[in-house]
Parts: structure tokens; C-alpha cells; sequence
């Protein structure tokens, strides 16, 4: 017989002797700096100057493990790129695990050095955070919840009031591949492919196009309900639109062939680690050359524009040079994504 | 950077300048032969219509109506309200389509049955459902069969394999249908002025050309079985005009590269091995002679309905719902009046607007430009 897998046990949350292994053996063995290590209550942090950036975002992925990332990466990834559209360079952020009685250690352990691989590379750091176990079958493996603060910087996106008529709308990349991955990793799909999830932190992105559009008026990465959510939330009740050009919007074939197969629309297939970003149509070019010199988002690409003839409405001009309507996604095709 | 590539749908068959030239053609027959009226049989045409543009691209001279081949909108509220006392039932689980899901029964949906502690697992396939019970023998498996021609033989596959597998807690809950018989009651319905079928892709691959020229040689209608990407679209449209202008009423094969005109005998002997035609009622049309199937007798034993006895009462639809009459083309789903107010893809009342191939949601979605 083979030695049980280690796993968290209730009591791993119950305050004591182990709750204690946990967070030192664990935790701080990923996430240790000097503001975390002096473990009080809260983080003291030195405050920047100007206007701050907050954000929060709970993580439920199923499955935890996916081609491209797992609910660590994502975790990490979602805050900082939240903080990043918003124009903010990430300070610091918050981590707190809720993490179903019988988790295999293991699982943590990769979990949390994924979450910590983002944040070095990003040059962030968990200053807080909170560790729970719930008994079996009250929460699927491990739940996460991140916050962060940032500081926005110069310049910041201007937002939607600024948006004008012929303004230009990008994306930073290929459409769609997280929640096909995700949705293709969780139904065992034998068509997987090349399938992964685009799951990367865009504050570099989001600080070039910036500083190359200076004017540019909105940012937002296009998680659940993808790219077709965010634009409708952009133009509702306003008294402009927006107009896509099917062919020049950048879809990967395995994500294509796999949305062809279910029925489903790139447009409404979550994102985490792209962008769709409205900018003048002036400084459109040189956002988009500013992008391109980033490995991160080579595939950038400009796939329509602000209209005044529809207001409130999101269209596509498709391939056939037919038109019709992008639909804002109802319900939820997609397993849980994020 | 040039975007992508799409290998599913080849670019070939999305070629704007051919596009372009077929639309005109089709305009310029359309002028000489008065506009004209053609049915898309099948809810997957509705969307790929929307979908690509091409209704769009045609405007008025051609009148589109969505027919009754979404199999989700035409499955009868009763059925919904009994999959959904399965679930309920101790030890069943119903595994089912996806799109299966938000349908409205009579008594709320099996999304609501679930939430309300009901078993219901959403799978992608029949043999889906079959490991499902493979790996859990303590549980009753019920897999909802709804479809036509093109999924049925699917379900009498896992049936097949149930019973050489001594499989005996998987069952089906047997609502699938067939087409043709379904045509000849369309084609028969007073009122209805057609200048054409545009015949679903998928199901023809499985029946071939044949019960086509029954439906032609009965109706003096012009069939044309067609492909699903925008050129197909397109030249299935013309093929059907170009019928009109010569006055004649034929069965043509636009989608030859799919569709045999023997269609697919092996899939067919599966699925007569299991099933037999039967009577069936269908959303729209009502009692369909022959527009059902029912299980063989010596394969009772993964009939759900027979194996766990329901009492399921009547299951009118709801009321003010006009679902039953778009699925007939007898009225388009912008002239329901609950279209877009109290029925909408959020908040569905009847079936043509929750299912991703149904009509009003099709027109929801992707309609109104104006």
C-alpha cells in the first residue's frame, strides 16, 4: 500500500500548530517579503503620491490546471491586469485562500510558486493575506481571492466620456483562447490541440500602448463574456457604437475550429491575458506598433471603430461584407473560466 | 500582423468577391422572377444565415423563414416537465444537451431543477452519457434524446453498446424525430406560399436525396440541400431562384462535398435496429404521422419512459408564447408579441428563444439593424 498523499486537514485552518506549519511551511515559503513576514493584522505600506488604483477578484476555475495556467497564475495575472488597464503600476496585492478539506499539498505548493513566478516577473508582492479550509465538498479544491492596489500613473485612460466618432478599437492579441481552453481541459475534449489559455499579466502592454497613445480613451482585458461583454458595456447608453471588422479580428485556428464545433462565438469566449482598448484613430498606429514590439502581444491588431450611426449597438461587418449584430452573451455557455 | 487563419471554415468558402457575385445574380433572377419565399429547414441555416450576413447581404429580394428544424424548439413542453421529474427523482441522473438546459417545461426549467437539488449533468454526446453510467452503477442514468436524423443514430449507437455492455442503468428518454414526414405536414399547411426548401446539411448526410423527391414529387416543391458556410448559403439561394425562373420543381445537391445521395445507410441500420417510426408530436405542427421514433420492443428495457413510470400532467404552452406558429413560418418572431419585451435570450418564455438554433433568437441576436 502506498503512503496517503499529504494532504490539508480542517485543522490546517484551525489557528493552531498546524494552521501555523501552514502559513510558514507554505505560504511565506512562496509569497515571503519583509512587509508579509512581520505578519500583523495588516500590511503597513509607505503611500504613494497621486490617485491609487483598488481592485478584487475571487478565482473559481474548474479545473484548477489548464493548458497555459492554472488558478495561480490566473489569480495573480487577473489583479495585476485589472490594476494595469486601469492604467496603475501594481504595488502590492492581497492573497486569500480558501481551500477545500483534503486538497492534496502538492497541488498547493505548484499553485502558489505559479502565483509567485507572476509576481516576481511583475516586481509585486502579496503583503497580506488570509488562509481558510472548508470542510469536503464546500468549495471545489481551492477557491482564491486576490486583491491589489496600484498607482495610476500619467498617462491614464481618459474613459468612455472621451470616446469620439472614428476613434479606433484594438485588441492585443488573438481572441478567445482561455475559455475555449478551459472549456476543452474541463469536458476532457479529445480536441485539444495546441489550445491555451492566454493567461499572462498585461501591465507591460497596457503601459506601452499608453505611452505611445497618449489620448487613448478606454482599456479593459476582456474576461468572461469576452470581447463582445466588454464592448457592449463600453457603448451602453451612449450615444455612440461600434462597428467590427470580422476578418481583421485575430482568432487562432484551434480556438476558431473549437468555438466552430460547439456552436460558439470567439467574441463571447473569455480572455485573461488580452485586451480591447479604444484610442484616437490618429495615435492608432503607433499603439499598434507599440504593441507589436512586445513578445507578449505580437498579434495586436486593429478590428474597428467608434460609429455615431448606431448608437448603444456592437456590429459586424463579416467577411461576405454582410453586416449583422453582435449579440452581449446570455447565461453562460463557458464552464466557470476564472 | 494579418489575422489568422480559420481552418474550419475555409477561407475559399468565404470569399467576398464570389460572395459578391452570387448575391448579384440572385438579385437580378429575383427581378425577373418577383421576389421570392424560401424556407431554411434547419435552425443551424437560421444562424449561419444571420450569422455570416447573408441575409443582410440580400436584402429584400429574397424572404427568409426559419422552419421547423431546431430540435430543441420543436421537443413539447411535456417532455421538458419529465426530464425534469426525473431529475428529481431519487437515484436518476439526466445527462442532456446543453442547449437542453433553459428550456422552459410547463413547470419551470431543468437549469431551475437543478438548482432546486435535481440531478442533471450536461453532456456532449450520448456516449457521454453511457460512461457516465459505466462509471456509476448505483446511479440511473436518463439521457434526454432529443434531435433529428443527424443525432439519432448516436443515441441507438449508446444503446447498442448499453446492451452489449450489460449496461442496464442507462436509458433514454426517447424524443427524437424525423424530418421528411415533418416536410410533407409543412408542405400541406394552408396558407403557406413556398418557392423553395432549402434542405438542412446535416440530416441529409444521414438520409441522402431520396425523401426529398418524395416531398417534391407530392408538393411541386423545389428542394436544395445546402451547406452551412456563406458561399453555400448563397448558392443554395440561387439554385433554388434559378429552379423558379425554369418553372420546374427538382431535388439539386449544393453540399455534395458532405452529402451523399445515398446519405449514410450504416448510420440509418443503427438507428432502425433501435428505433421504429412512430407518431410523434411536434411544437408547431402538432400529431406528425410517422415525425417520431419509438424504442424496438426488444429494447423496452432502456426505454425511460417505460422504465420509470411518470404521471406527467398536461403541459400547455405558455400563454401569450407563439412559438408553435414561428416554427411554422406563420409568423416571424419579431410579430410575437412577447418578441424582445417579456421573451428575450435572459429571460426566455418559449423554446425558439432560448435555443442557440432557434428562430427568435436568431432574430434577437443577430436581427434588427434598423
Amino acid at each position: 500500500m502506498t503512503r496517503a498523499e499529504p494532504a490539508i486537514l480542517l485543522a490546517h485552518g484551525g489557528g493552531g500548530r498546524l494552521a501555523r506549519d501552514l502559513l510558514r511551511g507554505v505560504v511565506l515559503k512562496h509569497f515571503s517579503n519583509t512587509t508579509l513576514d512581520a505578519l500583523g493584522d495588516a500590511a503597513l505600506l509607505q503611500a504613494p503620491t497621486g490617485r491609487l488604483a483598488f481592485t478584487t477578484d475571487s478565482f473559481v476555475v474548474n479545473p484548477l490546471f489548464f493548458p497555459g495556467g492554472d488558478i495561480g497564475k490566473l489569480a495573480a495575472c487577473g489583479t495585476i491586469n485589472d490594476l494595469a488597464v486601469s492604467g496603475a503600476r501594481p504595488l502590492a496585492l492581497s492573497c486569500a485562500l480558501i481551500i477545500e478539506e483534503g486538497f492534496p499539498a502538492h497541488d498547493l505548493e505548484v499553485i502558489l510558486e505559479s502565483m509567485k513566478t507572476v509576481l516576481e516577473s511583475e516586481g509585486v508582492a502579496v503583503v497580506t493575506g488570509d488562509t481558510k479550509v472548508v470542510e469536503r465538498g464546500a468549495a471545489h479544491g481551492l477557491f482564491i481571492n486576490t486583491a491589489g492596489i496600484g498607482a495610476v500613473q500619467d498617462p491614464a485612460p481618459a474613459g468612455a466620456h472621451a470616446v469620439r466618432p472614428g476613434d479606433a478599437v484594438l485588441v492585443s492579441g488573438p481572441i478567445g483562447d482561455h475559455g475555449m481552453a478551459v472549456l476543452a481541459c474541463r469536458e476532457g475534449l479529445e480536441f485539444q490541440g495546441e489550445l491555451r489559455s492566454d493567461c499572462a499579466p498585461l501591465y507591460a502592454p497596457a503601459r506601452a500602448l499608453l505611452m505611445a497613445a497618449p489620448e487613448t480613451r478606454l482599456i479593459r482585458d476582456a474576461t468572461r463574456g469576452g470581447l463582445a461583454a466588454i464592448l457592449h458595456e463600453w457603448c451602453e447608453d451612449r450615444d455612440w457604437g461600434v462597428e467590427l471588422d470580422e476578418a481583421a479580428i485575430p482568432v487562432r485556428p484551434e480556438t476558431a475550429a473549437l468555438c466552430g464545433i460547439l456552436g460558439l462565438d470567439p467574441l463571447h469566449a473569455a480572455n485573461e491575458g488580452t485586451f480591447a482598448a479604444v484610442v484616437p484613430a490618429d495615435q492608432a498606429q503607433a499603439a499598434l506598433q507599440a504593441l507589436h514590439s512586445l513578445p507578449a502581444t505580437h498579434g495586436a491588431a486593429i478590428i474597428g471603430r467608434i460609429r455615431a450611426d448606431f448608437p448603444g449597438r456592437v456590429v459586424l461587418d463579416t467577411r461576405i461584407r454582410g453586416r449583422r449584430i453582435v449579440d452581449r452573451p446570455a447565461g453562460d455557455p463557458f464552464p466557470r473560466i476564472c | 500582423m494579418n489575422p489568422l487563419p480559420d481552418p474550419m471554415a475555409p477561407q475559399a468558402f468565404r470569399d467576398p468577391g464570389v460572395a459578391a457575385a452570387l448575391a448579384r445574380r440572385i438579385r437580378r433572377l429575383a427581378e425577373r422572377t418577383g421576389p421570392a419565399a424560401l424556407m431554411e429547414v434547419c435552425g443551424t441555416h437560421t444562424v449561419a444565415l444571420f450569422r455570416s450576413g447573408v441575409r443582410a447581404l440580400l436584402g429584400d429580394c429574397v424572404t427568409l423563414l426559419s422552419g421547423p428544424g431546431c430540435p430543441v424548439c420543436v421537443t413539447p413542453a411535456d417532455i421538458v416537465d419529465r426530464a425534469a421529474a426525473y431529475a428529481k427523482t431519487p437515484g436518476v441522473t439526466v445527462a442532456t444537451y446543453g442547449d437542453m438546459m433553459r428550456v422552459p417545461g410547463s413547470r419551470g426549467s431543468l437549469d431551475q431543477a437543478r438548482a432546486a437539488g435535481g440531478q442533471v449533468r450536461v453532456v456532449y454526446s450520448p456516449s457521454d452519457a453511457l460512461a457516465l453510467a459505466a462509471k456509476n452503477p448505483d446511479m440511473r442514468v436518463v439521457f434526454l434524446g432529443v434531435g433529428f436524423e443527424t443525432t439519432a443514430p448516436a443515441a441507438a449507437a449508446a444503446v447498442l453498446h448499453a446492451r452489449r455492455d450489460g449496461l442496464d442503468n442507462f436509458m433514454v428518454l426517447n424524443a427524437h424525430k424525423l424530418i421528411p414526414p415533418a416536410l410533407h405536414a409543412l408542405a400541406a399547411m394552408p396558407g403557406l406560399k413556398l418557392d423553395g426548401l432549402i434542405c438542412p446539411g446535416h440530416v441529409s448526410a444521414i438520409i441522402g436525396l431520396g425523401p426529398y423527391r418524395e416531398v417534391t414529387g407530392k408538393h411541386n416543391l423545389p428542394c436544395v440541400v445546402t451547406g452551412f458556410e456563406p458561399l453555400d448559403l448563397l448558392q443554395g439561394i440561387l439554385m433554388l431562384l434559378e429552379q423558379k425562373a425554369r418553372g420546374e420543381a427538382a431535388v439539386e445537391n449544393q453540399y455534395a462535398r458532405a452529402v451523399r445521395p445515398q446519405g449514410n445507410p450504416r448510420a440509418r441500420d443503427i438507428l432502425f435496429q433501435v428505433f421504429e417510426p412512430a407518431d410523434a408530436v411536434w411544437r408547431g405542427l402538432g400529431a406528425v404521422p410517422g415525425g417520431g421514433m419509438a424504442f424496438r420492443e426488444e429494447f423496452d428495457a432502456f426505454d425511460a419512459a417505460a422504465r420509470i413510470p411518470l404521471d406527467i400532467g398536461p403541459a400547455p404552452d405558455p400563454p401569450g408564447c407563439r412559438c408553435a406558429a414561428v416554427l411554422v413560418a406563420a409568423v416571424k418572431p419579431p410579430e410575437c408579441p412577447l418578441f424582445a419585451n417579456r421573451c428575450a435570450p435572459d429571460h426566455p418564455v418559449g423554446p425558439c428563444m432560448v435555443s442557440s438554433e432557434g428562430a427568435c433568437a436568431a432574430h434577437y441576436k443577430y436581427g434588427d439593424l434598423s
